[in-house]
């Protein structure tokens, strides 16, 4: 149809220059499919605009497409406008006189997303071959959203002279879907199909698969058509599939569903019985069964399938899928090629589901980095840790209020929130932890007063909104290698700074004084404080320090997930499962176990996609047994420190 | 025997006379009796209250004398309630099914009847099939067995492999705060088969009684969280007092020495543990009624920590402490976030305290470990001593 | 025909109000509304808007002289979330403070925690949010959508105007999305969509980690049909999928998502910019170009003192609610229970989005089916608009409840069995 009207075009084309046509009383003629227009129905009006030859067309579509067309409430007339305050500037389809008029008297033509995009299919004759290379490249787009034969010819003509390489590129390789599905030639065909075996994209995969549609057969006898394969009861398709399969294919009698049953027996109850058998016995399934037998047996309602029959009915029939092409040639070169693609995707799957594994851990292991210090190395039980990341993702987003700029802003952000954290965490254990080291578990309740408190302070600075918390534009999109492998930016930062921090810490503590003051106080004390180390600020710095990593982290997944006052809460059981799993005490303990559950979480719901909820479940189950059979976690402690 | 215990544990006489006298003003300034001084869900607070007191008195039992922070009783106490909810929901279900399909000519199949039954319970959930665990939902014995069962298998497994494993002191807090989790996780899912997030809800709907007002209904209900509170109390005193509580209070306060000396530390932990649990099904089997709906969210990890903070507050180690802790908090808490405390207004900024319960409980929560680390049960420790 | 409706209306306003003006001086016990919305915990963060709605209207109500005379009192209280505390709250409403009416509840959970106690007591009450349907009390009138005046209209937009052939129902773990897709999936089936070529996935709520998801969604694409997503993933959880299919750059042209729980307000905590073209289905958005929705949006930036304050969805809805039960209460001279209820049967109102809005018996409302886009000022621009839809309350696609139907008007009940001829139950299903 399109081609048709494509060498219309050809023609009319001609013609238009000979005499300017107007565009209004063509697009007047549809008024009402155009203001008001519809996928099912708006081809019509497409197809005469296209046809009218008029050289606004392509104009107009455009700025249809873009809502940039409005239509006067009193005589239904087209223009073309944008809004200026309450105005709106007029311009004129066909003369492009411009006009400023009040925007009350227009309505705005707003056509929905599958009409858009027809009408961008529309677009694609006039755009293939436009100087602007935004508009070739949308007409490519469009293509690609709805391959239609039609389209393979003025694609191919327009390929040789692309001269961006890039839309080159790309045009052959639509070219080529294009000619797997649709070329004339067989042999054509055939190579195109062949030349899309190593091509692992979705619109790859989605031409073969539709060259290799299947729909499903019955017949008594040996299968017909371009057959795909034959399928077997019990292996591919279960008994009552099969048995329904034969129902519809009118092959079978129809079961009665034992709601029928019931509704024949009511309609047929005799002087309080049915066929013999009293109403009151008919409470149960075997004498309802024999008691509509009777009235089988009298004709009144259609005999019972027993299940014997069934099983021979479905014995005395062949199952098969044939293929809706019917050039086994055809079918065969493209599942050649798509399973040496499947392949090639399924390692690609594999590579991508690490990739999403590894950011997990890495996002675990940042909100857990903190805690592996005042828990891991101080064993200082913060409940209010969770409360450090919320801290310092509203530092971010207190900071972008202050700074527009996204990349400026984020560069304040992250050593203000942890300075912001920092001072908290020095504040609390001064004022309270400092009070409680040798009762551990009343830092744990004190820890989550403070927890409690912070999350309703948040609540009532903030409200329970979550507020945006905007990544600079250099992190939005995704790093896309290929269209399985994907990952985006922002989760690339991430796993970056937790690598980053996993160094920093591993230098602090192994490499500086501080470090070593820090070993020393948390192995002993009371001798540490002998040879001239200062155990207070000692521990008042580290627990500093873990507390001003956790507002870094908060910066991080507040710039990846959310703000809100609730978002510690999400991550403290989760990461004292992370330390504890890896092995307190040392940092590598914390990678590990970070990993683990990230590994774990991913594994599991790639074999149930569906439930998400469900791996998280499975996942904390799984790390309640580790711990009860490997307490000291994966990397344990030795020594006279692993004592508790 | 018996003098000797109430000698040894002389709070017992005074809580059990001061419970008695304050179900007794309850049951006549209630509605049912006919005076109405107290409102119908006054009753309902009060007698939620009671059980929130039973299984604080677990929870004190649990960390105050034997040391263990366990952060999963309230998953016993969820559990004990998903039990008793089961049944009633199933019987009132089963009710409701007969009584529309009473007046068929054919008389239904017992497999229509459950079918039905699980229409109307699962429907709203989107599914119609009765899932396994429900195998025993339409017998009550056997429901109220599981209040029993269930959290004491459950405590006694999970006891077992850690107290094996030597797991303690925090790590064993994680532990079960991590169990608690799992268990909510699991609620939480549509899957599991107790209707997910919606929960069991219509509890205070008694089957068999519909005829019978709420007001009489919460009324028995108070009595009968009264009658397992006195109990519990009895119990536990017991328990704390004799030899075993003096072995049980040394494993909290050197687990180690206890254990050179002979003991079989991990046995008295299992017991402990596992008992405790118990009480605190029992205690929600018998709270979920009263407050109508039980659902994943009251199992949330934070509701055992804030049963921590009950404990805590109210003074642990001393059985009427928790008591106090949990009647104190819980009731101030549902005063102050009904609305009921009187906003202050500082002239630039009205201090709501819907908006400022929770930091000024955070805050006094902080205070009490750091300041009074017997909570308020440490004042009578003045009031005994003064005498003397 | 418009005009002519509103001056309709009109004319009846000032009828009415001459009677109350008439009535003041009777006034024995002042008229009390009930407001059993969160002002703390997870849910705070949607009813509080609510709660400051029914303020407002209570408000211009008390303006024009209240009812039958009396002033209206509200009395707020705080359920906090926590769903056990909404049948306690609600029969401290209802039994000691006394309140004729209670607007409430968001969540499903919620309304199933305080419909015993408001069948118990014959309290009434007005549910403002869009949900799943499958239920019918006496004593609550429903004016948020119901599936067939939310989803089903949507899907239809999907299939017709979008061409979608593979459908990704993406949903928060709970009873709304579940009973939604339930219903959806049948009806997709009905359509001719093949089993397989629809996809489920539950997440909890507060999910976050959304790459995996978002790559299978994009996956589905493999076979070469339109793929569409219908989200019905609530509260939090959106910002990180919405934030995730930015940064996989889905466009709305090749897989659109279409959100029945995403309105404005949600959309406040989100940069949309990356997000143009995604849809979602209401009966209401702040966009719609009515002279009503501008009054009601200028009363609401006063009232709340911001002038960034948006409206949405569930804020018509209590709008809607509320002058219905004030028109039902001026009609039957009283506030009690079982007279208003038999005059709110038929009552019509404006809609904010235009039209009339009628109360059916089985306390469902009729409402037009809007579709929006997501706009880069975080707006949504109407580009269909559906004649209004009757709520239906047992839905015609899943077999149990096809043969169900709801009148409390004429039947009696909310759960009648259209086969067999008889009421299942006159209490609803907790």
């Amino acid at each position: 149809m399109l081609r048709r009207f494509l060498t219309l075009i050809v023609f009319l084309g001609i013609a238009g220059v000979a005499q300017a046509q107007d565009l209004q009383p063509v697009l007047q003629t549809h008024a009402a499919e155009i203001a008001n227009p519809s996928r099912s129905s708006v081809s019509v009006a497409l197809e005469d605009l296209a046809a009218s030859g008029a050289p606004q067309v392509s104009d107009f579509l455009e700025q249809w497409e873009d809502k940039g067309v409005w239509q006067r409430t009193s005589d239904g007339m087209f223009f073309f406008a944008t809004e200026e305050g309450n105005d709106l500037r007029l311009r004129d389809i066909d003369t492009g006189a411009e006009t400023l008029a009040p925007k009350s008297g227009f309505s705005q033509l707003k056509p929905n997303g599958g009409v858009r995009r027809l009408i961008g299919t529309a677009l694609v004759q006039f755009q293939l071959a436009d100087p602007d290379l935004a508009r070739r490249a949308s007409a490519v787009d469009s293509i690609a959203r709805r391959p239609d034969e039609s389209q393979l010819e003025p694609l191919l003509a327009s390929v040789d002279g692309e001269p961006d390489a890039a839309l080159k590129a790309r045009k052959i390789q639509l070219a080529n879907f294009l000619s797997a599905s649709f070329a004339p030639d067989p042999n054509d065909k055939i190579d195109a199909i062949n030349s899309l075996s190593k091509d692992t994209s979705i619109e790859a995969r989605a031409v073969l698969n539709q060259i290799l549609s299947v729909k499903t057969g019955v017949s008594a006898d040996a299968p017909t058509g371009n057959v795909a394969r034959l399928l077997k009861v019990g292996r591919d398709l279960s008994q009552e599939a099969a048995y329904a399969q034969l129902v519809e294919a009118k092959l079978a009698p129809p079961l009665v569903p034992s709601g029928s049953i019931r509704d024949a027996l009511a309609a047929n109850v005799v002087g309080g019985k049915v066929g013999d058998i009293p109403t009151a016995q008919l409470d149960n399934q075997p004498m309802r069964e024999a008691a509509y037998a009777v009235l089988a047996g009298d004709g009144l309602v259609p005999p019972l399938v027993t299940q014997a029959e069934q099983i021979a009915a479905v014995e005395a029939h062949t199952f098969f899928e044939v293929y809706d092409e019917d050039n086994a040639a055809f079918t065969d070169a493209a599942r050649a090629a798509l399973d040496s693609i499947e392949t090639r995707v399924g390692a690609a799957q594999t590579v991508d589901l690490t990739l999403d594994a590894l950011s997990l851990a890495s996002i675990y292991f940042l909100a857990a980095i903190g805690l592996a210090i005042t828990f891991g190395v101080m064993g200082v039980i913060n409940m209010a840790h969770g409360e450090f990341i919320m801290m310092g993702a509203y530092t971010g987003y207190v900071v972008q209020q202050f700074v527009p700029d996204y990349t400026v802003s984020i560069i304040i952000a992250l050593p203000l929130a942890f300075a912001v954290t920092f001072a908290a965490g020095v504040a609390m254990e001064r004022l309270v932890i400092r009070h409680l080291y040798h009762r551990p578990l009343e830092t744990l309740l004190a820890t989550f007063g403070i927890s409690v408190a912070l999350q309703q302070l948040a609540k009532n600075i903030f409200g329970t909104q979550a507020r945006p918390l905007t990544s600079p534009g250099w992190l939005d999109g995704a790093w896309v290698f290929s269209d399985v492998i994907q990952i985006s930016y922002i989760r690339i930062a991430i796993f970056v700074l937790a690598l980053l921090f996993l160094g920093l810490i591993l230098f602090v503590l192994k490499r500086t004084r501080l470090g070593l003051e820090v070993r020393a106080v948390t192995q002993n004390p009371g001798m540490a404080a002998s040879m001239g180390i200062n155990p207070d600020r000692i521990n008042m710095l580290t627990f500093g320090l873990g507390s001003g990593i956790a507002g870094i982290a908060g910066v991080a997944i507040g710039l990846y997930a959310k703000v809100t006052s609730e978002m510690g809460a999400d991550y403290i059981v989760q990461s004292f499962m992370t330390v504890v799993v890896g092995g307190v005490g040392n940092v590598w303990g914390t990678l590990a176990g970070a990993s683990l559950i990230g590994f774990l979480q991913k594994g599991i719901e790639w074999f149930n996609p569906s439930n998400t909820l469900a791996a998280q479940t499975y996942m904390v189950l799984f790390i309640i047994l580790f711990i009860q059979f490997r307490p000291k976690g994966i990397v344990a402690q030795k020594g006279r420190a692993a004592a508790d | 025997m018996h003098k000797t215990f109430i000698s040894q544990n002389p709070s017992v006489l005074w809580f059990i006379g001061l419970l008695g006298l304050f179900t007794l003003a309850v049951v006549v300034g209630s509605e049912a009796t006919g005076t109405g001084l107290i409102s119908t869900s006054m009753v309902k607070t009060l007698g939620k209250t009671l059980c929130l007191c039973l299984i604080a008195i677990a929870m004190d039992v649990v960390w105050g004398y034997c040391g263990i922070l366990s952060l999963g009783h309230f998953a016993f106490f969820g559990i004990g309630g998903y039990a008793i909810g089961m049944w009633l929901m199933y019987a009132r279900t089963e009710i409701i099914v007969l009584g529309s399909l009473e007046g068929q000519v054919i008389k239904p199949t017992p497999q229509e009847i459950s079918d039905a039954i699980g229409n109307q319970i699962f429907g709203v959930v989107g599914s119609s099939e009765f899932p396994w665990l429900w195998a025993f939902a339409d017998s009550l014995f056997l429901q109220l067995l599981m209040v029993v069962l269930v959290p004491g298998l459950l405590a006694l497994v999970f006891g077992w492999l850690a107290f094996r494993s030597r797991v303690t002191g925090v790590y064993l807090s994680i532990l079960t705060q991590a169990m608690t989790l799992a268990l909510s996780l699991w609620l939480f899912q549509n899957d599991s088969g107790l209707r997910g997030n919606n929960g069991l809800s219509g509890l205070q709907n008694i089957p068999g009684y519909e005829d019978t007002s709420q007001a009489v209904i919460s009324l028995v209900f108070f009595l009968g969280s009264a009658l397992a509170l006195a109990c519990g109390y009895i119990l536990f005193a017991w328990v704390v007092s004799g030899k075993m509580g003096s072995v049980v209070q040394g494993i909290r306060d050197n687990e180690a020495r206890v254990r050179f000396l002979g003991y079989r530390v991990e046995g008295y932990k299992l017991f402990i543990f596992t008992l405790t649990a118990v009480i605190s099904g029992i205690a929600g089997a018998l709270y979920y009624p009263q407050a109508g709906i039980i659902n994943p969210a009251e199992l949330a990890p934070i509701a055992s920590i804030y049963l921590a903070v009950w404990v805590a507050i109210g003074g642990r180690g001393r059985l009427y402490g928790a008591v106090i802790g949990a009647a104190f908090v819980s009731l101030l808490s549902s005063w102050f976030t009904g609305g009921g405390a009187p906003a202050i207004n500082l002239g630039f900024y009205t201090i709501l305290w819907t908006d400022w319960w929770l930091v000024l409980l955070g805050v006094s929560f902080v205070c009490v470990t750091l300041f009074f680390p017997k909570g308020i049960g440490g004042l009578f420790d003045y009031l005994v001593r003064k005498p003397s | 025909m418009n005009y002519l409706n509103k001056f309709a209306v009109c004319a009846t306003a000032a009828l009415l109000g001459s009677t109350s003006m008439a009535m003041a001086q009777d006034c024995a016990d002042p008229v009390k509304v009930g407001v059993l919305h969160s002002l703390s915990g997870t849910m705070a963060i949607s009813e509080t808007t609510l709660k400051d709605t029914m303020l407002m209207l209570i408000d211009a109500q008390n303006k024009k002289g209240g009812v039958l005379g009396c002033q209206i009192e509200a009395v707020v209280v705080d359920p906090a979330s926590d769903w056990p505390l909404f049948a306690e709250k609600g029969r401290e409403l209802l039994t000691v403070n006394e309140v004729d009416v209670i607007f409430g509840s968001w969540t499903s959970v919620s309304r199933k925690s305080v419909l015993p106690v408001l069948e118990e007591l014959n309290g009434l009450m007005f549910y403002p949010v869009q949900y799943e349907g499958e239920e019918s009390s006496k004593n609550v009138f429903y004016t948020g959508a119901a599936p067939n005046q939310q989803a089903i209209p949507a899907v239809d937009y999907y299939l017709e105007e979008l061409g979608v052939e593979k459908f990704a129902l993406l949903g928060t773990d709970y009873v709304y999305p579940r009973t939604t897709n339930n219903i959806l999936q049948s009806y997709l089936m009905s359509k001719g969509i093949a089993e397989e070529d629809i996809f489920v996935n539950y997440t909890p709520f507060g999910h976050s980690d959304w790459a995996t998801i978002v790559g299978d969604v994009v996956a589905l694409g493999e076979d070469g049909k339109q793929v569409g997503v219908i989200s019905t993933i609530n509260g939090d959880a959106n910002i990180g999928f919405y934030k995730e299919l930015a940064a996989a750059n889905v466009s709305a042209d090749d897989i659109p998502v279409v959100a029945f729980s995403v309105g404005e307000e949600e959309l406040s905590g989100l940069d949309t910019s990356n997000l143009v073209g995604h849809l979602a289905a209401w009966n209401y958005f702040m966009s719609a170009d009515t002279p009503e929705n501008a009054e009601f949006i200028a009363t609401w930036k006063e009232f709340i003192g911001d002038d960034a304050r948006v409206t949405n969805d569930p804020m018509e809805a209590h709008y809607i609610g509320f002058n219905m039960w004030v028109n039902a209460v001026t009609a039957a001279g009283t506030t009690d229970v079982d007279a208003v209820r038999s005059a709110m049967y038929g009552q019509t109102f404006p809609n904010l989005t235009g039209g009339m809005a009628e109360m059916l018996p089985n306390h469902h409302l009729t409402k037009p089916v809007l579709i929006g886009e997501i706009t880069a000022e975080g707006q949504f621009d109407i580009i269909s608009q559906t004649e209004p839809v009757p709520g239906d309350a047992w839905t015609d696609f899943l077999p149990e409840s096809a043969v169900l139907t709801s009148d409390w008007k004429d039947l009696e009940c909310g759960m009648y069995n259209t086969e067999t001829k008889t009421c299942v139950q006159l209490t609803s299903n907790y």
